[in-house]
């Protein structure tokens, strides 16, 4: 918990130290980019805002897909060595993956309230 | 042709040199720790076989990375042993992965060369890479004729059953894919009418038993399979989908799994995950492969040899 809090305030200073950056971006969506790697999605968790666009990229020699577990979102078809799949996430929810070639790959993106 | 040498494989060597003193030869040989061997003089023999078929697999065409840039050329090798077989084969059987991306220009491209085969008909089961994103639509348009329903099917060539299964899906996170109930119930009827003396022949993409389960190397509902299988004498089962040949034995039904003819991949667990492996330079057409399986008018499993493209 001591943990938390300190990483919440450092991340307040960051944010405070960042404000002029961060007015620039206020027009760029937000954006997160997950690797597809040695047959895991990485990070296998990602934790965004409502609006996040995740792009994944494939860095395997072999194809992956993204299908959503309980289909609440469009998944990618096969995603060959480099190429990118991306997906915005705009309700809030916890919304659970896998690859459907490779189904022992998971992965989650947790939407945060706004 | 030459068989496949196991230089690791001292019974192997011992028991030729026993044939040979014995006036006869040796049939087959098999990896994986297990030895089978028939002499040439029994009714194995290719001359005197009833016929003899030929499984291919995981083609992967489309593949371009650097565990095998050229996998046409591999396959096209294959294809190559294939018709240098001293009797051709009755017909060929490709377990899955015929494309990489189920893209239909992938599929064109292997047709093309199938047509090279010397062979009378072929027959086919989707991999995993056949039904991206489509259920295998364009993998059926292609290869599905013969087939009904939603890709598997059977038929009888001289006296042997012969049945095609699709357990590529059906994936589940986390889990092994399977083949559904509705594809076990046709199955079942199917060979409710066959006497238990009738030769079986099983044929599917992945395997039909759990070689390896971190990596999916396994199908949930074999065991509601096996139980239909299970009353007749001899019963073989050919997958492909791991790139490498394992066997096993369990009562009167064996599983084999075939090399493919595009890249390797690690032995269960000898990698943090499956993959493309990549061989050092020379050393790739020693781990693909075609596998011919003949068929007896005798009781017993069908006679299998396996052999490398480096020895083909």
């Amino acid at each position: 918990m001591r943990k938390y809090i300190s990483m919440l305030m450092l991340a307040s200073v960051c944010a405070a130290l960042a404000m002029g950056a961060v007015r620039a971006a206020d027009t760029a969506p937000p954006a997160l980019q997950v690797k597809i790697f040695n047959y895991k999605f990485d990070p296998e968790t990602v934790t965004v805002a409502p609006g996040t666009t995740v792009t994944w990229t494939n860095k395997d020699e072999i194809p992956h897909t993204l299908a959503s577990t309980d289909k609440s979102f469009q998944g990618s078809g096969g995603l060959d060595t480099g190429d990118s799949y991306s997906y915005t996430f705009t309700k809030p929810g916890t919304y659970s993956y896998y690859c459907t070639l490779h189904p022992f790959m998971k992965g989650q993106v947790v939407v945060t309230e706004e | 042709m030459k068989q496949q040498e196991h230089p690791q494989d001292e019974d192997r060597r011992k028991l030729l040199k026993c044939m040979a003193w014995a006036g006869g030869g040796v049939l087959w040989a098999m990896k994986g720790g297990v030895l089978s061997a028939q002499t040439l003089d029994a009714a194995t023999a290719a001359g005197n076989a009833d016929f003899s078929f030929v499984q291919i697999s995981d083609s992967h065409i489309g593949f371009h990375q650097d565990a095998n840039p050229n996998v046409l050329g591999t396959l096209q090798q294959a294809i190559g042993d294939v018709n240098g077989l001293s009797v051709a084969p009755s017909f060929v059987i490709h377990t899955g992965d015929v494309s990489h991306l189920s893209k239909p220009e992938q599929f064109d491209m292997a047709q093309q060369a199938f047509k090279g085969i010397k062979t009378d008909q072929m027959f086919f089961t989707p991999g995993e890479h056949d039904t991206i994103g489509d259920s295998g639509a364009e993998f059926f348009k292609h290869f599905g004729s013969g087939s009904s329903g939603k890709g598997w099917y059977s038929f009888d060539y001289r006296g042997l059953h012969c049945v095609g299964l699709v357990n590529v899906l059906d994936f589940k996170p986390g889990g092994l894919v399977t083949l559904g109930d509705e594809q076990l119930e046709w199955v079942e009827k199917d060979l409710k009418h066959l006497s238990s003396s009738t030769p079986i022949l099983v044929f599917a993409h992945i395997p039909l038993w759990t070689v390896y389960e971190p990596w999916g190397w396994g199908t949930a509902d074999a065991p509601r399979l096996y139980s239909y299988l299970k009353r007749f004498g001899s019963v073989t089962v050919l997958n492909g989908h791991i790139h490498q040949i394992q066997q096993k034995v369990e009562g009167n039904m064996t599983f084999y799994t075939a090399r493919g003819t595009a890249y390797p991949q690690p032995q269960p667990g000898a990698a943090p995950n499956p993959g493309p492996l990549t061989v050092p330079a020379g050393q790739l057409a020693s781990y693909l492969g075609i596998r011919q399986v003949k068929h007896v008018s005798v009781k017993g499993p069908l006679a299998v040899t396996d052999t490398s493209l480096a020895l083909g």
